[in-house]
């Protein structure tokens, strides 16, 4: 084996350009593959911090009726708190949101939104909820950035709300913007406006009504909450695993391109190789090697491309890799309305699995293109190929 | 002492009568303009123009109603809404539209949406129940408009699913019909302002043929509505008011 590899480095180096060609387009499918990976793996992790932060804590209980893909359960999706929650609530472990449907009306024209009560003093979510406990002359409220860009309010502002009560009555105010939150989670955001909760219950005449609870931490033993359903994080964050599912798989089109370019360069080479070294072949089999050790010998030789691929992988990968995982991958089209938790600028994570993962999928890729046709080499004549005959 | 105290039971108690006289009469004014507005059913043809900060268009229908729950309309123009129909049952609402040849339903928030970029919304529509069914009423006064003597009444909400809480509501002294109308948010906040005019006689009854609709939280300078043509307690096939006939 020793020997196996001193002669697969001296041919390559041998080979001279053709061979560092090779190994620079195999070094370039090394960083691509492990850097789009990292942004996937970024990405996730962005997203289901975000999430975590903004929108849905450590877990939800949402009131039965409640469907956040149908707006018209809206009405009738609010109870009081359960009592197995009055401790964990007073404790500060949870925070309860009521939520109905509104228009605001900047500058005259009519925007539906939805309406959510939020504790000013909840520590759970990340949104300033305590700009919602300044006194004003109007009640106060805060938007997302992209609500704000949407409706051109800023903070200072004063927009008529209108909703109707639970009696169906409309009601209407001013309220004013105190504060303008910028988050990446689309969710929290977009045709939404928050006021206090207790403001809220007061003008809907729904006391110490809410229509989910966001958790700060899971705790066993409160799954089973009749007229409400538990939602885990996990299920919560589905759709982002969806997601990037979707995403890795149309990748893997561009993994396999750029994986079909290095192996059709290492192919050839091989197969190159083979033809112009039969003479070489047939002087292995006459100094004692086996038709197999020289069709390993051919192996070794095509797959320490990829050894040195990564080698060269690293001496320049690593540097970008590093720096991408510090600045981020900014995305050149605004990220705000693709209605998703995503940031502008992802951040890649790699794993040890990633990078080995990638390593030895390269390896053991280049390792069979490498066989497949040294496998001739089996079939030939010995004699044949000292002389140095086509065959 | 005692004439003292027998004085002031006196006028309260003619204080106590005179705001019961006003409000039974404003339950009577109201009664007389429900007389007028409301019917059994009714067919009428209408144009709906919306003014908006573009210019503005206009919109013909033609429509059949039965008491509060039951309304088909059909428009009649520009090409554009022409073929579309609207059905009406209870407190459900469904539109045809006979480009995508689908029919839709309508509930939630969408019923708040306004009809065809007007100021009317399709609850505004909806809800035609009886005035002296849902407010109390009470006489704040008397105002001219143009030339007509009116009253002034204030109606409070005495049911609770009432869309508007409070309402003013200018009724003609002589024939019974608002001539202006403004609907209040809970808060007092006005919302809505109505002025009505071109007041006609159809079958015994007045009737303004003109409103003028005004989102008084939004831009523009509303939605003017004219009815063209009115008939009254006319026999109306029941199979108008079922989904089938919105795709015939």
């Amino acid at each position: 084996m020793k020997i196996a590899l001193k002669l697969a480095w001296r041919n390559l180096t041998g080979a001279g350009l053709r061979t560092w060609l090779n190994v620079l387009v195999l070094s370039f499918s090394f960083v691509v593959i492990i850097w789009l990976k990292g942004i996937m793996t970024g990405w996730d992790h962005q997203a289901k911090t975000d999430m975590t932060q903004w929108e849905i804590g450590g877990g939800q209980y949402w009131h039965e009726s409640y469907d956040p893909y149908d707006p018209f359960t809206l009405a009738g999706s609010h109870a009081k708190l359960p009592s197995q929650l009055e401790n964990a609530m007073k404790a500060g472990d949870l925070t309860g949101l009521l939520l109905t449907q509104g228009a605001i009306f900047p500058e005259g024209r009519m925007m539906s939104v939805v309406i959510k009560g939020l504790d000013p003093g909840q520590s759970i979510l990340k949104l300033p909820s305590r700009k919602l406990g300044t006194t004003a002359s109007a009640i106060p409220a805060i938007i997302g950035n992209m609500m704000a860009k949407h409706s051109k309010l800023k903070a200072g502002d004063y927009v008529t709300l209108r909703w109707r009560n639970a009696n169906g009555t409309f009601d209407a105010t001013d309220v004013l913007i105190t504060d303008i939150f910028s988050s990446n989670v689309p969710a929290v955001d977009a045709g939404q406006i928050y006021i206090p909760l207790a403001t809220l219950q007061e003008v809907m005449l729904l006391p110490d009504e809410i229509s989910l609870i966001v958790l700060r931490d899971k705790t066993d033993g409160w799954n089973e909450i009749p007229g409400w359903k538990y939602k885990s994080k996990a299920e919560l964050t589905k759709q982002v695993d969806e997601m990037i599912k979707t995403k890795s798989a149309g990748q893997t089109v561009l993994y396999f391109i750029l994986l079909l370019l290095a192996m059709l360069a290492i192919f050839d080479t091989q197969v190159l190789s083979i033809f112009r070294r039969q003479k070489e072949i047939g002087t292995y089999v006459a100094l004692g090697y086996t038709k197999q050790q020289v069709v390993g010998l051919f192996t070794v030789e095509g797959s320490m491309h990829a050894v040195l691929a990564a080698l060269l992988s690293a001496a320049y990968g690593l540097p970008f890799l590093a720096w991408q995982a510090k600045a981020g991958w900014t995305m050149p089209v605004d990220t705000s309305e693709f209605g998703m938790a995503i940031a502008q600028t992802l951040y890649p994570v790699y794993s040890a699995g990633l990078v080995i993962g990638t390593v030895l999928t390269v390896t053991i890729t280049t390792a069979i293109v490498s066989y497949l046709p040294a496998r001739k080499i089996a079939r030939m004549n010995p004699t044949d190929a000292l002389r140095g005959k086509l065959q | 002492m005692i004439r003292k105290f027998t004085k002031s039971a006196l006028l309260l108690l003619l204080l106590a009568l005179a705001e019961i006289a006003t409000a039974q009469d404003g339950a009577a004014i109201l009664e007389k303009v429900d007389a007028n507005m409301s019917s059994d059913n009714r067919i009428f043809e209408s144009s709906m123009t919306i003014h908006t900060k573009r210019g503005s268009r206009t919109i013909t229908s033609k429509s059949w109603s039965e008491g509060n729950n039951k309304s088909f309309t059909e428009y009649l123009s520009p090409a554009a809404e022409k073929g579309t129909k609207m059905l009406k049952l209870e407190k459900q609402l469904w539109i045809y539209s006979p480009s995508t040849d689908r029919t839709i339903q309508l509930s939630g928030h969408m019923l708040r949406q306004s009809v065809m970029g007007s100021d009317l919304s399709y609850e505004d529509m909806m809800d035609d129940r009886k005035l002296n069914e849902i407010y109390s009423s009470e006489i704040k006064g008397q105002e001219k408009i143009g030339d007509r003597n009116t009253f002034v009444l204030l109606l409070t909400a005495k049911v609770e699913d009432a869309a508007y809480y409070t309402q003013k509501i200018w009724v003609d002294a002589e024939r019974f019909v608002p001539l202006k109308q403004e609907l209040y948010a809970k808060s007092g906040k006005l919302l809505k302002r109505m002025e009505m005019s071109n007041v006609i006689q159809v079958q015994g009854r007045w009737f303004p043929a003109t409103v003028i609709y005004k989102d008084m939280l939004k831009q523009g300078d509303g939605t003017e509505f004219k009815i063209t043509s009115i008939k009254f307690n006319q026999t109306i096939p029941p199979h108008l008011f079922t989904k089938a006939s919105l795709k015939q």
